[in-house]
């Protein structure tokens, strides 16, 4: 049973925090009870149900993996939890069958709600769960750590994620803050063979935990200024009190700011996402950005927009300050990775910024907006980082950028499903990715601030610059196309100047006597306003050029835009040539990803009217 | 109105299909993939061509009109047509995308490069047609994508360096267009509580003095880089430069036409006023483009960078024309569109096939060409001479109309343009003398004049050159109405007494100062 042993070594002051926050819970609850009449909560089971199947899936999964004498198949620990998640799913659109006639309702005693919103965080989270299944089967049989630890510990972050959709209290956010983010901390650190992996899971929790810290804190503070925690009261008590003096109250909200923040990597409080996005095991990575998102940006929504509503003026120029940081920092930093797995974290931050733009919008279609685009992002991020898991190869090692040099040579189908889902998150057209980021700059530009929707246009602009970048890399091969035979070697710093003399004797005149060649030949062709226009184009020129300074300079331009070429021959030549494996479960997974983005992104009207249903039904 | 055929919506998917087809066409030899995507786009060539003939003379409104809802919340369609400006502009792009599917073959991996042509094909089409402001934006976003494939994929040396700086100074101007059309869209939803894209709503929308002018400043942004007008065209020389022939055929005769289309359907349909008020802007920056593409061409010594400057100095005549306001200089700017994108496109494809036999375009080193060649010189030169616009040949017609159109309105920006025509000589017959004059080196004398298939390719283009020079009436019998419809616009709305404070605080135009001293 190492995994208890994990969870304790790593949940220890969060077992004893839970207890902690129990005893409060309780104690609110007879608080309650003591100024009503006593009545244990009505619970009306449909609301939580898709919670229970999940974590009771979770657990029942454990049960027979832990009793029975063999270990369980991977098959059927996969299987199961395949099954689970889809009864989890089908679960969820029954509320939302139910709420779109019947309305909304609220139930444990207030501190639960099922809306629309709620019902779309438990559908995408059990799908994201059902694709990571389909996901790390492969991960686990290939890295050699089969068992049910993976899927278990999943499924429960899946129910916290619900949970924080769910939650119409502060406190039982929390509860779904630290569900879904503990089993995240121990998925981490799930394979033992990486080193990186425990350093990423180490970083992760204490990050995390001072930020639930901070989250407490902003309860608390929260709770002093109004005196209460529940949702509903909070919209009542500010929209009809005013407040003298509220600082208590803004720096509450701004502690729950900061706490949402972290879960979302929102900078200023990213700093943890590049690190544990590199060090996790691939799909857990995927399976992190959809979730953490989801969660977070549920229950942030639902705070700020609607219990928070009357204090727009006051967060909204904050949040308009970390959206613009945000998008920039996301997709500047994004630009200088060279690890495929980094730089998806960086192009996380960036889309986070981009959901925050909805935030600031603090209207009904800036939630709307935000909530297409974390629902749809998630199967782009799932969907990417499965192909990351795949090419990461034994080890999940293999994220060098170089290592993704021509692969469509080698495998067409997977660079360009890899493909479609890159430009998909750079936000090309007739891709979800468009429509997400067409919705939240509509919104802030709706909602007059408009300078933020250049500034997120920008961004894009920066973020599609190093997706393509990936995707050129990809369906470019080996060897520099424009450099014809013969003078290849001249101008390749790698060789160096001895084998250019070897080049100069064997293939005698230069690429004029050869029409086959390919386009290239001219050296000063792109040259900026002629002002090397003088560099040599023939080999007799060279000879003449060579060793001057100014050949020398060339070259260097030349190597400035063949570095990532030379690297990627060399990672070629070592492990990174060889075609990899794919799983089915992996095809199916990708797939889905892969139809719902372009699907939708071609037909956009069931999925634009299920977002905008899902915020018309937010409960107020 | 609208015929019961929908020809606007088959001319953009059929080439998006041929595209598909040719990426998914793994196993088919090469020969035939370049064979099929030059029957796909002779196919949307051959609908283009019948849209045209039954297009109706005379009538300045969209004909062809298919509209569906596509995106209900958010108020997009899909809302395509055609009218006479943009009908030739489609027909254009039709007959240029299989001369440069034909002529400017690549040799390395065909198939991904006709999908990407094919693509473009298709996302050019669209921003023609598009009257819905998101899938204009869609489209006119979607044609980056392949051209960056292009450049970066086929191109020359500094190939990465031109393609990202295409991209990034494109895709830079294009934010300032859709924050654009989206506040267009609110205030037009806020002033009729409707929410659409669709262009012939939005044109009813009133914007006050300042709020059109930035609007305008910020769709003149994305169509000023992508046209480009000078000072945004910084990218273009590189890019025609390091593209592959066909890639340069596009760019600077299809591509570019997005933007100057763009100023001329939405810019002047949008924002009448501003664009009023802002044409003494516009009018300097042409004036300036034309000048400075001129010189700067005299001074090149690479043919292929000649004919990149020289496409910046007529793309400075098509803004010329359009700021002009009257029917004269609008219709030339809009023939000149066509004119220009056959001229370039041309001009390109010469330059591409010289390239795969001697290897360079350096002018010192492509002496006597004409002697191996007579008939590649004679192609070049009549092409050379449309573009000069020497009358009797397309670039004649255009240039007139849109000097005439702009010396009734603005005679001293005419003036100056004017003097573009003589640099023009100057450059493009110099540029021809040194290259195909004189006696060939040992190189130069065995280069093998056009193939049969090469003569096939060219002689559309220079039929189409010499047809439009001599008899552009057709052409221009639908054209006009068109652009009466917008010039009618523009002086309605920016002389309307529905905004007489706007028209007297700016306006340093002198028709409205005449207005407002008459009220």
């Amino acid at each position: 049973m190492s995994f208890l042993g994990f969870l304790d070594g790593l949940g220890g002051p969060h077992v004893r925090d839970g207890v902690i926050h129990l005893v409060v819970v309780l104690a609110s609850v007879h608080a309650l009870a003591a100024v009503t009449a006593i009545h244990v909560p009505h619970i009306r089971y449909l609301a939580i149900l898709p919670e229970i199947v999940m974590l009771g899936g979770a657990v029942l999964l454990l049960g027979v993996a832990s009793l029975s004498d063999r270990p369980v198949r991977m098959s059927v620990t996969t299987v199961g939890t395949v099954v689970i998640s889809g009864a989890s799913m089908g679960l969820a659109w029954w509320q939302w069958a139910d709420v779109r006639q019947h309305g909304p309702f609220t139930t444990v005693a207030g501190a639960v709600v099922t809306d629309g919103f709620s019902a779309l965080i438990a559908i995408l989270a059990s799908t994201a769960m059902l694709l990571t299944a389909l996901v790390g089967d492969g991960y686990l049989r290939r890295e050699g750590v089969e068992g049910p630890e993976f899927h278990v510990l999943a499924m429960v972050s899946a129910s916290g994620a619900m949970i924080m959709g769910q939650a119409n209290d502060l406190i039982v956010i929390f509860l779904g803050l630290e569900i879904m983010s503990i089993a995240l901390y121990v998925l981490a650190a799930l394979n033992p063979r990486r080193a990186t992996s425990g350093e990423a899971a180490l970083k992760y929790f204490v990050l995390g935990s001072f930020s639930s810290a901070i989250f407490v804190y902003g309860i608390a503070l929260t709770y002093g200024a109004t005196g209460g925690t529940n949702l509903a009261h909070l919209t009542s008590y500010l929209s009809t009190h005013a407040l003298s003096s509220n600082g208590v109250l803004l720096a509450g909200m701004g502690l729950l700011l900061v706490g949402f923040g972290f879960k979302v990597a929102a900078v200023p409080f990213h700093m943890w996402t590049p690190d544990v996005y590199q060090g996790a095991p691939s799909p857990v990575t995927g399976f992190m950005a959809a979730i953490a998102k989801a969660g977070g940006f549920a229950a942030l929504l639902r705070v700020f927009v609607s219990s928070f509503g009357t204090l727009r003026p006051d967060w909204r120029p904050i949040v308009y300050v970390i959206a613009i940081v945000t998008l920039v920092v996301g997709a500047g930093l994004a630009v200088v990775q060279r690890d495929v797995k980094r730089m998806l974290a960086y192009s996380s931050i960036n889309h986070a910024g981009f959901v925050l733009l909805g935030l600031q919008a603090a209207d009904a279609r800036g939630v709307s907006a935000a909530l297409y685009y974390v629902f749809t992002y998630s199967f782009m991020v799932i969907g990417s980082f499965a192909v990351v898991t795949l090419l990461g190869r034994s080890g999940d090692v293999g994220h060098d950028i170089a290592g993704y040099r021509a692969l469509a040579r080698r495998q067409p189908v997977l660079a360009l499903a890899f493909a479609v889902l890159l430009l998909a998150q750079a936000g090309v057209p007739f891709t979800t990715g468009f429509l997400a980021k067409l919705q939240v700059v509509a919104a802030v530009v709706d909602a007059h601030s408009a300078p933020l929707g250049f500034v997120a246009m920008g961004s894009a602009a920066i973020a599609a610059f190093f997706y393509l970048r990936v995707a050129v890399l990809m369906y470019t091969p080996r060897r520099p196309r424009w450099v014809p035979p013969g003078r290849e070697i001249v101008f390749d710093p790698i060789v160096g100047p001895q084998a250019s003399t070897a080049a100069r004797e064997g293939s005698g005149v230069s690429g004029q006597a050869e029409p086959e060649i390919a386009p290239g030949g001219s050296l000063d062709g792109g040259t900026a306003e002629g002002a090397v226009a003088t560099v040599p184009r023939t080999l007799a020129e060279l000879r003449l050029w060579s060793g001057s300074e100014r050949t020398v300079a060339v070259v260097e331009r030349l190597n400035a835009d063949l570095l990532i070429d030379r690297e990627a021959e060399a990672v070629e030549d070592g492990a990174g040539g060889r075609r990899v494996r794919v799983p089915p479960a992996a095809i199916v997974a990708i797939g889905i990803c892969i139809a719902v983005t372009v699907v939708f992104g071609i037909v956009p009207g069931p999925l634009v009217d299920f977002t905008h249903h899902s915020t018309l039904l937010l409960l107020r | 109105m609208s015929s019961s055929f929908p020809y606007v919506t088959v001319l953009v998917l059929l080439p998006a299909a041929g595209a598909l087809g040719a990426a998914a066409s793994a196993r088919v030899p090469r020969k035939l993939v370049e064979a099929g995507a030059v029957a796909v786009s002779l196919v949307t060539l051959g609908f283009a061509a019948a849209m045209t003939v039954a297009f109706k003379a005379g009538d300045g409104g969209f004909q062809f009109v298919s509209r569906h809802v596509w995106a209900q919340p958010l108020g997009i369609s899909w809302y395509v047509g055609v009218d006479g400006i943009s009908v030739f502009l489609v027909l254009m792009a039709t007959v240029l995308f299989p001369i440069a599917l034909a002529g400017a073959r690549t040799r390395e991996d065909p198939r991904a490069f006709v999908a990407w042509m094919l693509l473009l094909e298709s996302a050019c089409i669209g921003s023609f047609v598009s009257l819905d402001l998101i899938f204009f934006f869609l489209f006119f976003e979607v044609s980056l994508v392949p051209m960056y494939f292009i450049i970066s994929g086929w191109g020359f040396v500094r190939r990465a360096y031109a393609a990202v700086k295409f991209f990034v100074y494109t895709v830079a101007g294009s934010a300032f267009l859709l924050v654009g059309i989206l506040v267009v869209a609110f205030i037009h939803e806020s002033q009729t509580g409707v929410l659409t894209f669709a262009l012939p709503a939005l044109e009813r929308t009133h914007f006050s003095g300042t709020t059109g002018v930035l609007l305008f400043l910020a769709f003149t942004a994305a169509f000023a880089v992508k046209a480009p007008l000078f000072p945004f065209h910084t990218w273009s020389p590189d890019a025609y430069t390091e593209a592959p022939a066909g890639g340069s055929m596009i760019l600077a005769a299809v591509l570019a036409k997005l933007g100057t289309y763009g100023l001329l359907r939405f810019d002047l349909d949008l924002f009448p006023h501003a664009s009023k008020v802002l044409a003494p802007l516009l009018l300097t920056l042409a004036v300036i483009g034309v000048l400075y593409g001129a010189i700067v061409a005299c001074a090149q010594r690479d043919l292929k960078r000649v004919v990149a400057y020289s496409s910046l100095a007529q793309i400075g005549f098509i803004a010329l024309g359009v700021f002009a306001f009257t029917t004269q200089g609008l219709t030339g700017g809009v023939l000149l569109m066509v004119n220009h994108g056959l001229v370039t496109a041309g001009l390109f494809l010469l330059i591409g096939w010289i390239y795969e036999r001697r290897s360079t375009w350096q002018l010192s080193e492509l002496r006597g060409l004409q002697t191996p060649a007579p008939l590649l010189a004679a192609a070049f030169s009549v092409i050379m001479l449309a573009s000069i616009g020497v009358p009797g040949l397309n670039g004649f017609v255009s240039e007139f109309l849109v000097l005439l159109g702009s010396f009734l309105t603005h005679r001293w920006w005419a003036v100056a343009a004017t003097t573009g025509v003589v640099f023009a000589a100057i450059y493009l017959l110099w540029a021809f003398q040194q290259a195909f004059h004189g006696k060939p080196d040992p190189a130069t004398a065995t280069v093998a004049d056009l193939s049969w298939t090469e003569r096939v390719v060219v002689a559309p283009l220079v039929i189409l050159i010499v047809l439009l020079g001599v008899y552009p009436k057709p052409v221009l019998d639908r054209i006009t109405p068109s652009v009466n419809e917008v010039i009618a616009r523009v002086e309605l709305v920016s002389k309307a007494p529905a905004h007489p404070q706007v028209v007297v605080k700016h306006s340093p135009v002198a028709g409205s100062k005449r207005e407002g001293a008459a009220q």
